[in-house]
């Protein structure tokens, strides 16, 4: 079976004090190959633990992984990701950065020079290539995080809030820009995001979820990642079941952050 | 009583320097800094004022200079100068009945550090005869004086004026001649003018230093030339650092990467970092005796913990999204370990090398103090023996200044290495 297939993920952590935590409970869900799906929901959601169960770093409790069919043991090339900042290598320059991924697959410098130039070319780097990562601004650092990844040519791309450092206008520009990768390379894409915004906008399906236990709370299927790609951002948002829908999801996660608040002050 | 004073005029230069260039020294410049009004409590509005460290060093060295009496500082900045030459005081005897007689004493001073001849003077009339003194600039010379008298201390005779000036016993009298003071059995002690400037044995001035040094550089000291003193203590901090380097950067990322390795070795590490190497010193001794090896392996061990512990804490402070991203890129354990591990500790690492260089430096010093026929720390030792203050002085100089000059390669060598450092 071809695509990404999260199935039946459950996830409790053992605190030292003898109690536990279950940070995800029966999370199941299925993608197609190039699609494009946003997760938004309120903090402890569970949602960076699912990327990174996802990613192959953290091992689910119950459930597994399976992408094209074999299932998940560990990281790999085949998944690649974009973390919110401070993953670039400041001992490499730029074009070093983006060739990470060919070069320790034993490539040789023929086969991914000109790969590396063409991504470099789109993210608007080509002038940037011998620059130390430390001499550029937040969001070229994400666009040569955005480079280095697709660079490895992975299967899928997992963001965890790869914008969640950056100026609005920048964050504007970035967001087109992934639209623009995506609709090109093709690539199925789960991005984790805090902006209800930027959920809509980057979101051919956009999953909310809720917290303790983390699951998934509900689903859309949304036209404005497809409306975006190539067009103003600023046009879409003004599309009559935007505003809608972000009021609906808005007030979703008001509900469930109000709950948790409740919730502490029981407790405590 | 003269360091205090010395304290006094740096403390005066200080404060006085500070006024006239704030008022003098107008700073036309309308940089960005010069702009903000919150100065106090704003770090980076504080700028090191290039001004002040040249008057720094300068100050430091008139005052050496002046309180020495340097050639190479003009006369009028000199400070009094002690007595040297010759002088003369009468002093009148009582025989203890009543009868008294005025006898002279000649008195040659002559400069610190040379020898003071005595000589002859005519006996001259009466019963007090004249008598001849000779002594140093800068000390205190007890007068035997009733040895060539008629009336003699035993048969209570006693002093009782100075140049007709009255004279008892255990006050001193003061004059522009010196300063006068009988002793419990009635001697005169006599110390000519003082002045303010220093023995050459307790302080000897620049020029004397820099002297000792071309005399040093050209001829040697105890058998080997300076170059080959100073290069013992280079050579020996090297290799000591390098076998600690070469030992304790592996350990290090062994700690940092391996549960079993950091729980065997981080009491070992723990406990023998505070430990000082200069305490180490007597069992090397006692293990290895006062050769090279023996020093090599203390300043090994100096080292050791430090880059020990620089390497762990290297490693530990890789964040881990780098070390995901490179997973997620493909990479293999041993190409993490390359390209994200190694590099990322660099910066950790040459901040580690910068302290066990310096603690190398310090260290070798301090064991050549102890036993050792070269090196910079066994030439001052030798010397301060001999109180040869000016080798002692010329030996810390070059000590302070290799010890400056180690920090700035390494940190041109850490700039060139490691320029991402404090930049991420």
């Amino acid at each position: 079976m071809s695509g990404l297939g999260i199935e039946n993920i459950s996830m409790r952590f053992d605190l030292p004090n003898g109690s536990s935590v279950q940070a995800l409970k029966d999370v199941s869900l299925h993608l197609e190959p190039g699609e494009l799906m946003s997760v938004l929901g309120p903090s402890g959601c569970g949602k960076t633990t699912l990327l990174n169960i996802v990613a192959g770093f953290l091992a689910p409790t119950n459930g597994q992984i399976s992408l094209n069919g074999h299932r998940v043991e560990g990281p790999d090339a085949e998944r690649g990701m974009v973390f919110q900042q401070g993953a670039l290598f400041e001992w490499m320059n730029v074009r070093d950065n983006v060739s990470f991924g060919p070069r320790m697959g034993g490539k040789k410098p023929a086969d991914y020079t000109a790969n590396v130039d063409r991504l470099l070319n789109i993210v608007g780097l080509a002038d940037f290539k011998e620059k130390a990562i430390y001499e550029l601004s937040g969001g070229m650092q994400q666009r040569v995080a955005l480079a280095r990844c697709l660079a490895n040519d992975p299967d899928v791309i997992l963001m965890d809030e790869p914008l969640g450092a950056l100026d609005a206008l920048t964050r504007e520009k970035m967001q087109s820009l992934v639209l623009q990768l995506w609709k090109e390379t093709g690539k199925t894409i789960v991005l984790i995001t805090h902006s209800v915004e930027e959920a809509l906008l980057l979101g051919e399906r956009l999953l909310v979820m809720a917290p303790r236990p983390g699951r998934i709370h509900k689903e859309y299927r949304l036209p404005f990642a497809d409306l975006g790609v190539g067009a103003d951002l600023r046009e879409v948002k003004k599309h009559p079941e935007y505003n809608s829908t972000r009021e609906e999801i808005l007030a979703m996660i008001w509900d469930m952050e109000e709950e948790i608040m409740g919730r502490t002050e029981e407790t405590s | 009583m003269t360091g205090l004073l010395i304290l006094l005029v740096y403390v005066a230069v200080f404060a006085g320097s500070f006024f006239a260039v704030k008022f003098l020294v107008q700073s036309a410049t309308r940089d960005y800094t010069s702009l903000k009004t919150v100065t106090f409590g704003d770090e980076s509005a504080v700028v090191s004022n290039r001004m002040a460290s040249i008057l720094s060093i300068i100050t430091i060295f008139l005052i050496w200079g002046s309180f020495t009496g340097s050639k190479w500082v003009p006369g009028f900045l000199h400070a009094p100068a002690a007595f040297v030459g010759e002088t003369a005081f009468n002093y009148t005897l009582d025989n203890g009945s009543g009868e008294t007689d005025v006898g002279t004493v000649f008195v040659k001073v002559v400069d610190f550090g040379e020898d003071a001849e005595n000589f002859e003077v005519e006996p001259g009339d009466g019963a007090a005869k004249n008598d001849a003194l000779a002594m140093n600039a800068g000390r205190s010379k007890t007068l035997i004086f009733d040895k060539n008298d008629n009336f003699k201390r035993k048969d209570g005779a006693k002093v009782i004026a100075i140049d007709g000036d009255p004279i008892r016993p255990k006050l001193a009298l003061e004059s522009s001649k010196g300063r006068f003071v009988l002793t419990d059995k009635g001697a005169i002690s006599f110390t000519p003018p003082q002045g303010l400037q220093m023995d050459p044995i307790y302080l000897p001035p620049p020029e004397a230093v820099v002297r000792r040094f071309w005399e040093i550089s050209s001829e040697g000291y105890r058998n080997f030339t300076l170059w080959q003193h100073l290069g013992y203590s280079l050579f020996r901090v090297i290799g000591g650092f390098l076998f600690g380097a070469l030992i304790g950067i592996p350990l290090g990322y062994a700690m940092g990467l391996n549960g079993w390795f950091r729980g065997w070795f981080d009491p070992i590490v723990e406990f023998m970092r505070p430990v000082p190497p200069l305490a180490l010193i007597p069992l090397i001794i006692i293990w290895f005796g006062i050769g090279e090896v023996g020093k090599i392996i203390l300043l090994f061990l100096a080292a050791l913990w430090i880059m020990a512990i620089a390497a762990r804490s290297g490693v530990s402070g890789v964040r881990i999204t780098k070390v995901h991203a490179a997973y997620s890129l493909g990479a293999s354990k041993w190409q993490i370990m390359r390209h994200v591990i190694i590099p990322n500790s660099l910066p950790d690492i040459f901040t580690g090398a910068r302290v066990a260089m310096g603690v190398c430096w310090g260290t070798v010093v301090a064991a050549e103090l102890v036993a050792a026929s070269q090196g910079a720390g066994m030439m001052i030792m030798v010397a301060s023996k001999f109180t040869l203050t000016d080798i002692v002085l010329m030996g810390i100089i070059l000590i302070g200044v290799i010890g400056f000059g180690i920090d700035m390669i390494m940190r041109w060598v850490e700039r060139k290495l490691v320029p991402w450092k404090g930049k991420a």
